[in-house]
């Protein structure tokens, strides 16, 4: 039986299993929320104005959301970009590239695997932060309804439904953020390179924003869809700026992608 | 594209030419492996072994020209041209965070079929059982090398592409993995092997193929080589003076020379019948007149020799 995309992607998987690297981002994930509610214990104020921040203290189901606010302009890039950014550069330096590539796998399949593991490290990224800060927030501030940004109370069990939606929907310009830091791991074949470009990729989208104030623009760089979750958490629902992360990310996501298949299959292994 | 005639080949690579900027680091080779072979692909460093190699294994795209193993082409067939192929290019190299055992079962997966169960005998095989549960990362080059044929072998090719096999091993290892390589060529796998080292290609090789600045400087068996060289004759006789003016005055002698009291030349063997008359009708008594066959390392000296040369009269026109 020839091989296919998931046996390249369950080798991938064990592959970042097996390395150090992959429990710096992971470790972090875990690590922040109780960091986190630690800080706010010694102290008395709080980031009270980060969005849905005025329920820290009242609700620990509110810790998560407020830390994807927080990780979004930077840390969770530099988590992703540490993955992504190296998962087919390192085979470059590494000469394992050459080796694989006269397997009976095709290099499609090949770097289909090593996306798809990279978009779930992305995810078990994001599960790993929100079990962290539901049990460090629970057993802070206790598991209490949630008031929404039109001041609305959700009862505890909606909200923390809206949560995890909140976490896969911020999932979306991560795995398009992902994606590009694969791309310049194709492309550079240099991890150092991959991850700082993908970070000044993030940054500079960042930067874009915060100096252009055309909404019109604004709304399609990919920084804006970090905060499209926030139309889960208004009554009604705001569906424009969700189905606007959605889609946005999928563009990011796709182009990308779509050139690192495409040099990826034609590239010539010389001199690794 | 595979000819009619290549088409059950191993091998056959027809014009291979790669340029990187003004350096031609192939000039329009062509490779003939037969089945049952074992090939020896020699050149010195940096002649164009690796990226002829690398062309066969799919890993390269010559400029021009075509290649096919048992008739399927690795530039446009891939992974289905691989079937029944399988080497390695430079050093092998593999996952230092995971054990050899890990890193076979990884390529084991990656040819699919019932690769996995060829995983112990072959660990056994090189010599790397007791190891196999360490990581690649605390191997010795010589370990990884007998690893790097294991993960050749997992794919129970009809061919096997080594380059430079014995590479960082010690005399033991290098006997080893020779001994290894006759074996599997016993046991009726064709494989091409490239070495700079000529021993290496005279005590395991059944033909060669010499390769120079880019181009083959020779394709064939060793034997024909040797037989194709012009063979000096070694000649004492009553009288070496007169030996050497009879020598100078017989047509298709050349490079007459004295060393001691024998007298060296170049000649056809037909010429040397017509000189050993006229040795007699001089009145020379004949002690020994015998060949001296030129060994590999002389006649891959001339070979690439003539090749550099060539070059350099290409280079000052």
């Amino acid at each position: 039986m020839r091989p296919t995309v998931l046996t390249a992607y369950r080798w991938e998987l064990r592959k970042l299993v097996s390395q150090k690297r992959t429990y710096i981002g992971i470790g972090a994930a875990v690590v922040l929320p109780v960091v986190f509610v630690v800080v706010m214990a010694l102290q008395s104020g709080g980031p009270y104005d980060a969005p849905l921040g005025h329920n820290l203290r009242q609700t620990g189901i509110a810790l998560a959301l407020v830390l994807l606010t927080f990780v979004s302009r930077f840390g969770a890039q530099l988590a992703t970009a540490l993955v992504a950014g190296d998962i087919v550069a390192s085979e470059h330096a590494g000469g394992t590239l050459k080796m694989i590539f006269t397997r009976s796998l095709r290099r499609g399949q090949i770097l289909g695997g090593k996306t798809l593991a990279s978009f779930t490290y992305v995810l078990v990224l994001l599960v790993a932060l929100l079990v962290a800060a539901l049990v460090s927030g629970t057993i802070a501030w206790g598991f209490d309804p949630v008031t929404n940004f039109s001041g609305t109370h959700v009862a505890a069990g909606h909200a923390l439904a809206l949560t995890v939606g909140a976490l896969a929907l911020f999932a979306a310009p991560l795995l398009a953020v992902a994606a590009f830091a694969l791309f310049l791991s194709v492309v550079t074949r240099n991890s150092s390179a991959a991850i700082v470009g993908t970070l000044v990729y993030a940054l500079a989208q960042e930067a874009l924003a915060g100096l252009v104030h055309l909404d019109f623009f604004r709304h399609y760089l990919l920084s804006d869809q970090f905060d499209g979750w926030h139309g889960l958490f208004h009554s009604p629902t705001a569906w424009t700026p969700i189905v606007r992360a959605l889609w946005v990310s999928a563009i990011f996501t796709a182009v990308p992608l779509a050139i690192a298949f495409g040099v990826f299959r034609r590239r010539d292994v010389a001199g690794e | 594209m595979s000819t009619g005639s290549d088409e059950f080949l191993p091998v056959a690579a027809r014009g291979l030419v790669k340029r990187y900027g003004h350096v031609v680091a192939l000039g329009g080779i062509d490779l003939t492996v037969h089945p049952g072979d074992v090939y020896g692909f020699l050149g010195p460093n940096g002649a164009g072994k690796t990226t002829a190699l690398r062309m066969l294994l799919g890993l390269l795209r010559p400029d021009a020209g075509a290649v096919s193993l048992f008739g399927r082409d690795p530039q446009r067939e891939l992974p289905a041209a691989l079937d029944g192929v399988a080497g390695f290019v430079e050093t092998p190299h593999f996952y230092p965070y995971l054990s050899g055992r890990t890193n076979l079962e990884l390529f084991a997966a990656f040819d699919g079929g019932d690769a996995r169960s060829r995983i112990d005998p072959l660990l056994e095989l090189v010599a790397l059982t007791d190891r196999a549960h360490d990581k690649v990362g605390g191997y010795s080059q010589g370990m990884r090398q007998r690893l790097g044929i294991a993960v050749s072998l997992l794919r129970d090719p009809k061919l096997l592409i080594l380059d430079e096999p014995t590479n960082g091993l010690d005399p033991r290892g290098m006997r080893d993995m020779r001994s290894l390589i006759r074996r599997l060529a016993g046991e009726g796998m064709t494989v091409l092997l490239s070495s700079h080292l000529l021993g290496e290609v005279e005590e395991v090789c059944t033909r060669v193929a010499i390769i120079a600045a880019g181009a083959i400087v020779y394709e064939g068996t060793l034997t024909e080589l040797h037989a194709s060289s012009s063979v000096r004759y070694r000649l004492r006789t009553t009288d070496p003076r007169r030996a050497v003016a009879v020598c100078v005055a017989t047509d298709g002698v050349r490079d007459v020379d004295v060393f001691d009291d024998d007298v060296t030349f170049v000649a056809t063997e037909d010429s040397v019948l017509t000189l050993s008359r006229a040795l007699v009708d001089a009145g020379l008594g004949i002690a020994a007149l015998v060949p001296e066959t030129e060994t590999l390392e002389q006649l891959f000296l001339e070979l690439t020799d003539a090749r550099d040369s060539e070059l350099r009269l290409a280079g000052a026109a």
